[in-house]
């Protein structure tokens, strides 16, 4: 046993090492500044990956840190889409209001769907999150009059950003203005996952029985985490409304809240950046195997899933990090 | 009743047809060291469950500080401080007990709910839950994943995470479970020197353990009460020895 009248360790700075920013994260988000120089054609499919790394994220905050699956969650999106992209086609193209506005109808929708969210667990709750998921988006195609059905919704003219910024055809603009808004979305989410609240997610990740037990409100905090992660995931459909000027039908399907949870257990789900990794892998591998050969893309992704969640459970990143501890330890 | 913390009265509950809990009233006094024994499958967890609200009773009252508590829902209870400690591990795996014990701390002091803060900013609660795992023996252990503490630890850890609750009444079910007997003196042993303002019912098997910390002993047969009293009546109880320890040595 070692000697305990000399403490080990200071508690604090445990948990200060735990939160702090690392070096890593640094050179990351520095080199996603990278595109704007050496690859101006790869623009636009950089503005995707940034989308959807902020609706992984904002997947994360349920199956990662609170471990609830949901395979719905582009109910949200597609929410944010459609309100940001109808608020630029009726006349309201201004884009940071526009996207808040996206955020907060999502919100909206999140709070009210999630009174249903706490009351079911596990298989019922991948169910119902598939149902609600069929249900917006078969009311998305019989509102043809305001959504544009299956024909997505056409004539969204967006504003100047700050009244000077033009939405350039390389989408030099789109890209910036999705890199910023993703960056402080992810210092928010970054910031609630390492608050107090944030470890009671994991809590209830860890152990639902247990959290009552010790004082812990878990429905309460559930309906808040479900309302935050709603928000984020509308702010990153309305970004892809504002981006691309357009919403699609399947902004809203079933098949985009599967593949955000594909991005997601395949970068690895609970940390923080494999949401984005996800999103990078299988974005850019989409783009190059598409281009070569379309009808077997998803013959790939099915196979990388799988070697994945054989070989590497915890996600790519997970398995990097066992990795590096099996390393330091050696 | 005005010296009990906690009491029941005719609580009832049935699994199907299967009767779990019968008529059971209890009263237990400030200060108790009260231990709760019988025969597997006679209701002592079932009585936990109802106790913390985990269970809803068919039928009876709970009350807390002389409080209807029975229709308050666990982590209200937890909040007045009637806490409990699981017969098998319920931690958290994959978060440290520094986290763990921080995350009871804060809980208890309202602060869970905040996001907009990052956690070194509650170095209080911290030092608090640090406190708490040293006192408890775990203070070399705080940092690790709680699924790499050996078994001993993980039982520690159970008893801590319900201590930094600040409870005054605390049930404890078997909480040397599985624990070598050598090592379950010494964990009693610990839970015997907690502040006599906690008052304490435990659930044990080891009827070693039980006769030397118990101040009192509540016998529960199929459900229902058998007999309550100071150890000396219930060894002494030819009823007891029938049902319990009788059939024990049978066994």
């Amino acid at each position: 046993m070692t000697d305990t009248a000399t403490p080990l360790y200071n508690p604090q700075d445990l948990m200060r090492a735990q939160v702090r920013w690392r070096m890593l994260e640094t050179v990351f988000w520095v080199s996603a500044l990278l595109p704007f120089f050496v690859a101006e054609t790869y623009l636009v499919l950089c503005t995707q990956i940034a989308i959807a790394a902020l609706f992984a994220l904002s997947l994360d905050l349920l199956v990662g840190y609170s471990g609830i699956v949901s395979l719905g969650h582009a109910v949200y999106f597609g929410i944010g889409a459609y309100t940001a992209g109808l608020l630029a086609k009726y006349g309201w193209g201004e884009p940071l209001s526009g996207l808040l506005l996206a955020g907060l109808v999502a919100m909206l929708f999140g709070y009210l769907i999630s009174f249903i969210m706490v009351r079911i667990t596990h298989f019922a709750l991948i169910m119902v999150t598939i149902g609600l998921c069929l249900l917006f988006e078969e009311f998305g195609n019989q509102a043809h009059d305001i959504t544009g059905g299956h024909d997505g919704l056409q004539g969204v003219r967006m504003w100047r950003l700050f009244g000077t910024f033009r939405w350039d055809l390389y989408g030099f603009t789109a890209y910036a203005y999705s890199l910023v808004v993703v960056f402080l979305c992810f210092l928010v989410i970054r910031r609630i996952i390492n608050s107090p609240f944030g470890l009671s997610l994991r809590g209830m990740r860890e152990n639902a029985r247990r959290m009552p037990a010790i004082g812990a409100p878990s429905k309460q905090r559930l309906q808040i985490v479900y309302t935050i992660s709603a928000t984020f995931a509308g702010i990153a459909g309305g970004l892809l409304a504002q981006t691309t000027q357009f919403v699609a039908l399947d902004a809203l399907s079933f098949q985009r809240s599967a593949e955000v949870l594909v991005m997601l257990v395949l970068g690895g789900a609970g940390r923080l950046y494999g949401g984005i990794i996800g999103s990078i892998i299988f974005l850019v591998a989409r783009d190059q195997l598409a281009s070569n050969n379309p009808q077997y893309w998803y013959f790939w992704l099915g196979l990388l899933l799988i070697l994945v969640i054989i070989f590497l459970p915890n996600g790519i990143l997970g398995g990097i990090a066992h990795l590096l501890s099996r390393r330091k330890k050696s | 009743m005005s010296t009990s913390v906690l009491s029941t009265r005719n609580l009832q509950k049935k699994f199907g047809q299967l009767v779990v809990a019968r008529d059971i009233s209890i009263d237990l006094p400030k200060g108790a060291r009260y231990a709760l024994i019988g025969p597997n499958g006679a209701g002592k967890t079932t009585l936990i469950n109802l106790l913390t609200g985990m269970l809803a009773p068919d039928g009876g009252q709970v009350f807390l500080d002389e409080a209807d508590i029975t229709t308050l829902p666990p982590s209200e209870r937890v909040k007045r401080g009637l806490v409990r400690t699981f017969q098998i591990n319920t931690l958290f795996p994959n978060i440290s007990p520094l986290e763990a014990v921080t995350l009871v701390v804060c809980e208890r002091k309202g602060e869970a709910g905040t996001w907009w803060r990052g956690l070194p900013g509650y170095g209080a609660s911290i030092e608090e839950a640090y406190e708490t795992l040293k006192s408890i023996g775990l203070g070399d252990h705080v940092d690790r994943p709680t699924r790499q503490l050996a078994y001993g630890q993980q039982r520690l850890l159970e008893i801590a995470l319900a201590l930094a609750t600040k409870p005054h009444v605390l049930l404890l079910d078997e909480p040397a479970a599985g624990v070598p007997k050598g090592e379950s003196q010494e964990l009693f042993t610990a839970i015997a020197g907690l502040s006599s303002d906690i008052s304490i019912l435990f659930i044990e098997h080891d009827m070693d353990v039980v006769f030397r910390f118990a101040s009192r002993i509540i016998v529960m047969v199929s459900g229902g009460i058998l007999v309550e009293g100071a150890p000396a009546e219930i060894s002494a109880d030819k009823r007891v020895h029938e049902v319990y320890l009788g059939s024990a040595h049978h066994a």
